[in-house]
């Protein structure tokens, strides 16, 4: 019940007026950009209410492109999420000497942030079809990677790439809440009869669980919005939605401008599921946090 | 035994990761045929779009730093000081550019500020600049409120702020005088890090369809063999430099606050 | 015969040796308190008893079996730590219940045991809430009963009481002592505070550097400390420095006076100077019967404790802290006052070492 005091009203104004220029940036930039998207892919070129846009992604096309972009986002979340792990333990727990943690940590960071054309170049210098390791297994070991089926510009070939930045990601994101599990917890488990891997099944992973649900929503949305790495590696015809979005933005490949908005809608639905998924987990799995 | 696993790990984590930076640097050296040599950067170095491209982007992340810093430092500063309840709400925008992919948020820029629309940005080249670089501050939105917002809750934001007032200084003193220097080392890591992240940033540039060092990168790939290893064994410098530069920021704090 | 035998048990980390040539017999359902000051060795004795640690050399036997190189996990062992250290993720009832279900006990079981347990701490009706919800006495409380749940052994309590505060800290002290009475449970029990280990203990260790300086009954600890160190750390202690005059005979002098010990046999040669110890509730105010020693002094200092006033008084040129019952008829001497002290032979501790 708000009490009325003199010029309570006054005062209230000003302190949220500071907050005039964020919400006009957010507003302009950030709002009503989505919103513009979210409300033509209900328009017709006209502007009146239809679904006929939503209907309209339903061709093999597109659909295989959305099945695609999400198997895509799932494999590299899921491999970024256990390699990255594995190597955050080993720093942590793994008894390594100090100065191994500092370094990788720097390195992931760097890494992380190393994504797009220039990460295109250095896989294609690699593994590319003249690259580096290619030719080396060639010569060495008679080894072709292209005839046993290893092709950078697959699907398989995205993945390995795509893991050279999902998992430092996962590494920056999980290694302070492994700094969060106290040894007494491993301790009283071990001394109350468990083995590894029931500390590791019933205490660690469960206190870990909303921190890994957490880094893996990023790293999909991370991975299902990429779009440079993957145009730099393999030109347009890739078939993935976002860059399915780009060749609709630059040439109308569709022949129907709204239908462009229902793909850019269908993304953000998407990337919204896999965050309300998320919170609605961690929000379970958290009953038991302050 | 856990230790041979975790060097096990670790081995082939970092094969995993030394493996592509050796084969840029390598493929980026072969350019002649008579041994390695640097030939293709100094092809990529003297290459006038390259130049053109290269400064054009180094311009665009300094403005994006200016003027989102001006954005960010204030309304974190205001939000700690004196809207608290609206944090969830503030944290909650900054964060909506990690779930929206960029791409999206381009595309609604191009049909909410086309040439018919009300406010026409990208029908002139400054206004395309313009809605750029507002791009970019977005895309740089949650690294940068992180950053500052991480860097005031170690400060005391009221007690500062009232002493500075009861010493009779105005909010522009109190923000430039008072606060800023606290937080510096915050500011120049989310700094670095915007840095990093706009200069090869390729969706937007290229939607936009402005010339900035993204687009040119993947338009030199898509005709050239050599150079384009030699540019990414540069991005991966720029890279590496502004994470450098971060902790060298951070060292650099630690060592002033013990003297105090 | 021991329940619990620590051999020659020695612990060094690289160059440096924590714990040395540690022995102790422990009896079924003895409780025994480590006692020394941060660094002693005492926390790393408890962790070789769990397992955390593995001996340089020595050996731990449990019940007959030895258990030095096992694993913790196969120890049968409970233990309680500073930290609380309750699994965050599970409920009270969970957390108790946890040992239970690592053994593979059966549901029906498992409840009646955890039902038991929380109505043994006194606290049956919490078994639902999760242990942010619960004070710091409580999840003590509710650690405890975890680390009994599965029946160990022998029970480690690893500074359980020094992160609470001073009240709960009291009262959980003697709650403890009760539990472990009622199961007749072998307990090591790792203290800084000689108050918890003199209150709670059937005997003591006393640890400095890495050895035991002395074990012994808490009575005997105080009363006949055997080193300076445990003297000195153990309550508050006035020492002297004396003469030896006939070692056998077990006469020396102290401030001039002639003093006889009743125990007689000193371990030093005539004309030696011997440290001797003195608490201050042994030295009186006053003159008192014979057979006393009786020296002249003058009061520095004067602390009204409430029962009892500590007095700080000159005495033979060094200071002596003396406790004196506070009565209502009597006001407290004023500092300044000259005064004589009594004391007598049987209460003086010769100190070795």
């Amino acid at each position: 019940m708000p009490e009325p005091r003199p010029g309570p009203l006054s005062r209230l104004n000003l302190n949220w007026l500071g907050l005039l220029p964020f919400a006009l940036f957010a507003l302009l930039f950030l709002i009503l950009p989505t919103m513009k998207i979210v409300v033509g892919a209900f328009q017709t070129p006209e502007g009146a209410f239809t679904l006929d846009n939503i209907y309209g992604l339903n061709t093999e096309s597109i659909l295989s492109s959305y099945w695609v972009s999400i198997q895509l986002s799932l494999v590299t979340a899921t491999l970024g999420c256990l390699v990255g792990f594995a190597m955050a333990a080993a720093v942590i727990f793994g008894k390594l000497p100090g100065k191994i943690r500092g370094g990788l940590m720097t390195f992931s960071g760097v890494a992380s942030n190393f994504a797009g054309v220039p990460l295109a170049f250095a896989f294609l210098a690699t593994l590319g079809p003249v690259g580096l390791v290619t030719i080396w297994l060639r010569n060495e070991f008679g080894i072709n990677l292209r005839a046993m089926g290893f092709n950078l510009l697959s699907f398989w070939g995205l993945v390995v790439v795509y893991l050279f930045f999902q998992i430092p990601l996962m590494i920056l994101m999980i290694a302070p809440a492994l700094d969060g599990l106290k040894r007494e917890w491993r301790e009283a488990a071990e001394i109350l009869g468990a083995t590894a891997s029931q500390y590791w099944r019933l205490v660690a992973l469960p206190i870990l669980f909303p921190a890994l649900l957490g880094t893996f929503a990023l790293l999909f949305a991370n991975s299902f919005g990429a779009i440079a790495t993957a145009f730099a590696l393999t030109g347009p015809q890739l078939n993935i939605v976002p860059i399915k979005l780009f060749a609709q933005i630059r040439g109308d490949v569709l022949g129907n401008p709204h239908l462009g908005y229902a793909l850019a809608f269908g993304m953000i639905v998407i990337t919204a599921l896999a965050n309300g998924l998320y919170i609605w987990l961690r929000v379970r799995s958290e009953r038991w946090l302050k | 035994m856990t230790r041979f696993l975790a060097w096990g790990t670790l081995l082939f984590g970092c094969t995993f990761f030394a493996l592509p930076l050796i084969g840029m640097t390598e493929f980026s050296m072969r350019m002649l045929r008579e041994g390695y040599s640097f030939e293709a950067y100094r092809v990529v170095l003297l290459d006038e779009r390259f130049q053109q491209t290269f400064s054009y982007s180094v311009l665009m992340a300094l403005a994006t730093i200016v003027f989102g810093m001006l954005l960010v430092v204030p309304t974190a500063y205001w939000v700690r000081l004196r809207l608290p309840s609206a944090r969830p709400w503030i944290e909650f925008i900054t964060l909506l550019p990690l779930v929206i992919p960029a791409i999206v948020i381009v595309f609604g820029y191009i049909r909410l500020y086309n040439t018919s629309s009300w406010l026409p940005l990208t029908g002139s080249y400054t206004g395309t600049n313009i809605l750029l670089m507002f791009g970019y501050m977005t895309l740089s939105l949650p690294y940068m409120y992180r950053a500052v917002d991480t860097g005031l809750r170690t400060i005391d934001v009221a007690t500062l702020t009232e002493a500075a007032l009861s010493l009779g200084a105005g909010w522009f003193t109190i923000l430039t005088r008072v606060i800023l220097p606290n937080v510096l080392v915050a500011v120049l890591s989310g700094a670095f890090l915007t840095f990093a992240i706009v200069i090869g940033e390729f969706t937007m540039a290229a939607l936009l369809d402005r010339p900035a060092f993204g687009p040119f990168m993947q338009l030199l790939g898509a005709n050239r063999a050599y150079e384009p290893a030699a540019l990414a064994v540069i991005a991966f410098g720029i890279t590496w430099a502004c994470m450098a530069l971060i902790q060298l920021a951070t060292r650099f704090s630690k060592h002033t606050q013990a003297q105090r | 015969m021991a329940y619990l035998e620590l051999k020659n048990l020695k612990k060094s980390f690289g160059p440096t040796t924590v714990v040395q040539d540690f022995n102790l017999s422990v009896g079924r359902g003895e409780f025994i308190s480590l006692l020394g000051p941060s660094g002693c060795g005492k926390t790393t004795v408890l962790r070789m008893v769990a397992g955390f640690e593995t001996p340089t050399a020595g050996s731990i036997v449990i019940d007959g079996q030895d258990v030095t190189r096992l694993k913790p996990n196969s120890r049968n062992i409970g233990m309680v730590f500073q930290a609380y250290a309750l699994f965050p993720n599970m409920t009270v009832a969970q957390n108790v219940a946890f040992g239970l279900k690592i053994k593979g006990i059966g549901r029906a079981e498992t409840d009646a045991r955890v039902n038991e347990m929380l109505k043994l701490i006194g606290l049956p009706d919490l078994g639902g809430r999760y242990p942010f919800q619960l004070s710091g006495g409580q999840q003590q409380r509710v650690a405890l009963a975890r680390a009994l749940a599965p029946r160990p052994r022998v029970l480690l309590l690893d500074e359980p009481l020094s992160a609470l505060d001073a009240k709960i800290r009291v009262s959980l002290r003697t709650e403890i002592r009760e539990i472990q009475r009622e199961l007749g449970i072998t307990t090591i029990f790792v203290t800084h505070d000689q108050e918890e280990a003199l209150s709670m203990s059937d005997r003591i260790v006393v640890m400095y550097g890495g050895v035991a300086e002395q074990v012994g009954a808490p009575h005997e600890i105080y009363n006949r400390p055997q080193t300076r160190f445990v003297a000195n750390f153990v309550g508050t202690l006035n020492t002297f420095e004396a003469t030896v005059r006939n070692a056998d005979a077990g006469t020396l002098t102290l401030a001039g006076v002639d003093v006889a010990l009743p125990e007689g046999g000193l371990q030093a040669k005539a004309g030696e100077s011997v440290t001797v110890a003195l608490r201050p509730e042994a030295v009186q105010l006053g003159r008192r019967s014979d057979g006393d020693i009786v020296l002249p002094g003058s009061i520095e200092d004067v602390h009204f404790m409430g029962s009892v006033i500590r007095l700080k008084v000159a005495v033979a040129g060094s200071t002596l802290s003396l406790d004196t019952f506070n009565r209502s008829d009597m006001p407290p001497p004023a500092v300044g006052a000259a005064i004589e002290v009594a004391l007598s032979p049987k209460d003086l501790i010769v100190l070795q070492g």
